[in-house]
């Protein structure tokens, strides 16, 4: 009786955008001291993690970033963001291989790859909203998906790519201890990039659009080239991620490009926190880990984990990790808004 | 001649399995606006529990095609009642989240239990070999699959169209306030109208059986073309859902049959025709434009 068609159109991460402008109101020694300890911690990381978990926190966390730039700012969920992180991944792998670029260079290769590739799947997906916009990017996800398997004189097929190398102007970087260190400026750099999209005059148009379209377009925004425009950002951001989780791993196999992959970027942000943008960093952090140790203990059914997870957070911490602890945060410390 | 009536045939029996698959997403959205993500998860455990059944228990096909579905029917209720419920204020992309992650847990318990290999299931003693049409012949248990599933969609097209209930779900699906202000208790038909949807992703399992490899997985990488096909359908319309599986399975038989120089393009063919439908009737061949957005 009471469901009214306003509270079904409340689109997701609204409640976030709330926490957002606190944050921003927040004084600003508080955000300076967490900035400072989250640099610390992204430095002492592979002390206390195994290094090659470590290294996949960073491009997870780049990946769910990305994601959450759709999710959380623009209210659009892309279950099909594989398709730019595994392309980046077989482009980045495949000029790391065939042309000896430096690391870096490869992966810029993959992700302005993945940046091109967003152009025209944005394109055709901005034409439908919410849950169709789901669907359709998942679609075009698998539709990459089978072009790769199929194309096996590229991309190796079920093989896969091997021998991704870590070239670097001669530095040995096959640590993943060092490794994460020549990675690490990379990802800062990607995130900080997502920080200035979100706080941009561009970023605040994409929130106004999230949250009431019709007002955005009556407004005079170009609401479908402001989607689209974010789409391929987004899709840069991801194949940034997957260019180097393709090198860390000197290796590229379809399931970079497999849906199961999207679906874990989705869990990474909304366990987070969808519309926090750091959330997503936690996020990916939390459920990486949580991963390698289910793995290492030999446990099969990781999706019996992450799904249950997943369900638990979707029907009582909507907000996530991020937008719940800074929720309570504000309500002991902050003042009221 | 032959070779066109043969892939069409085949067409329309795998277009069988997309629109009980997309009959089922479309009254569920319809009535819950939900899209459920776990569909595929569903029609596996058609096929698995037809399979148990049989191995486990001697429990012949036949009984499986009632007995399963009505079993999947009462936990997709329970799930319903148990989760999907609490969300259905909310935007519609958290039932869809939820699903997802049902899916997952679905998957792996299966998984667990009975690992990634596919099991063999035999079809019914009376449905082996194949029929004679003149032309040539066609395998029996394809027929009757064809057969039964355009009987279970003239059954719920009767159903919607001349029952009161049916009458109550799409009065619900088109106009959900209106239809709650002429005093009919909407909120009752919800949850059997889910198990309802779920009951026939998992016959389609049941059917699917006999015909294709019984794994884990064999769901997950349906719904994704089942969501394509129902991008191209419109989802609001259950027609155009219907008309679409079918149509869909037709194109990709084709397809395979004449463009098999180009494997790559019989197996995507389906995601190069949403992207037209996107390009040329964003809302769905048989779908109302959304309000602009």
């Amino acid at each position: 009786m009471t469901s009214t068609v306003e509270s079904r159109s409340e689109p997701v991460g609204r409640g976030a955008s709330s926490g957002l402008a606190a944050a921003a109101r927040a004084p600003g020694w508080a955000r300076y001291a967490l900035l400072v300890a989250g640099l610390a911690v992204a430095l002492w990381l592979p002390n206390g993690l195994y290094p090659a978990v470590a290294v996949d926190i960073l491009c997870w966390a780049l990946f769910a970033v990305a994601v959450d730039l759709l999710l959380g700012f623009t209210g659009l969920l892309s279950f099909g963001h594989a398709a730019f992180w595994g392309t980046s991944a077989y482009v980045t792998g495949l000029v790391a291989i065939h042309l000896g670029l430096p690391f870096p260079a490869a992966v810029l290769a993959g992700a302005l790859a993945a940046a091109v590739l967003a152009v025209p799947i944005g394109y055709l997906a901005v034409r439908r909203t919410g849950i169709y916009f789901a669907m359709v990017t998942l679609a075009f996800a698998q539709l990459v998906y089978y072009v790769a398997n199929e194309w096996r004189s590229v991309t190796q097929g079920e093989n896969g790519l091997q021998g991704v190398p870590r070239e670097l102007f001669g530095l040995d970087l096959t640590d993943d201890y060092y490794f994460y260190y020549a990675i690490l400026p990379i990802v800062l750099l990607g995130l900080a990039g997502a920080w200035r999209i979100v706080h941009s005059p561009f970023g605040r148009v994409l929130v106004g659009i999230r949250d009431n379209p019709a007002r955005a377009r009556a407004l005079g925004y170009p609401v479908h080239r402001y989607k689209l425009t974010v789409f391929v950002l987004s899709g840069f951001l991801a194949g940034l991620g997957g260019g180097l989780f393709a090198v860390s791993h000197r290796f590229v196999s379809l399931e970079v490009l497999h849906w199961t992959t999207s679906g874990k970027a989705v869990i990474v942000v909304v366990l987070g926190g969808i519309g926090t943008l750091w959330g997503g960093v936690l996020g990916a952090g939390i459920l990486v880990r949580l991963e390698d140790w289910l793995s290492f203990s030999g446990f099969e059914a990781i999706g019996l984990v992450t799904g249950g997870i997943f369900v638990v957070v979707v029907l009582l911490f909507r907000r996530g990790i991020w937008g719940t602890a800074s929720a309570l945060a504000r309500r002991r410390w902050g003042r009221r808004d | 001649m032959t070779a066109l009536l043969q892939s069409t045939f085949n067409g329309l029996v795998s277009g069988a399995f997309y629109a009980l698959l997309a009959l089922g997403l479309a009254v569920i959205f319809g009535m819950l606006r939900v899209v459920n993500f776990a569909h595929g998860a569903f029609y596996m455990l058609g096929a698995f529990g037809a399979y148990v059944l049989l191995a486990e228990a001697g429990v012949p096909f036949w009984v499986a095609l009632v007995v399963v579905p009505l079993a999947l029917a009462l936990l997709g209720m329970a799930l319903e009642r148990a989760f999907i419920h609490r969300l259905t204020r909310l935007d519609p992309l958290y039932n869809f989240l939820l699903t997802f992650g049902l899916t997952l847990i679905l998957q792996d318990l299966v998984k667990l239990r009975y690992g990634v290999q596919s099991s063999p299931y035999e079809a019914p003693a009376g449905l082996r070999g194949s029929v004679d049409f003149g032309l040539f012949d066609f395998p029996t248990y394809r027929v009757f699959i064809l057969g039964f599933a355009v009987a279970v969609c003239v059954g719920v097209w009767w159903a919607l169209a001349r029952t009161r209930v049916g009458m109550i779900v799409r009065a619900a699906t088109e106009r959900p306030e209106l239809t709650r202000a002429l005093g009919i208790n909407v909120g009752r038909w919800i949850t059997p109208v889910f198990g309802f949807g779920i009951a026939l992703a998992g016959l389609a399992g049941v059917l699917a059986a006999p015909m294709r490899a019984v794994n884990p997985l064999m769901g997950a990488d349906l719904i994704i073309v089942v969501f394509a096909v129902v991008v191209i359908g419109g989802l609001g319309s259950i027609f155009g859902s219907v008309a679409a599986g079918f149509g869909i399975g037709m194109v990709q038989a084709w397809a395979e049959a004449y463009l098999s120089a180009f494997p790559i393009v019989a197996q995507t063919i389906v995601f190069i025709v949403m992207a037209a439908v996107l390009l040329w009737r964003p809302a769905g061949l048989f779908g109302r434009a959304e309000a602009p957005a």
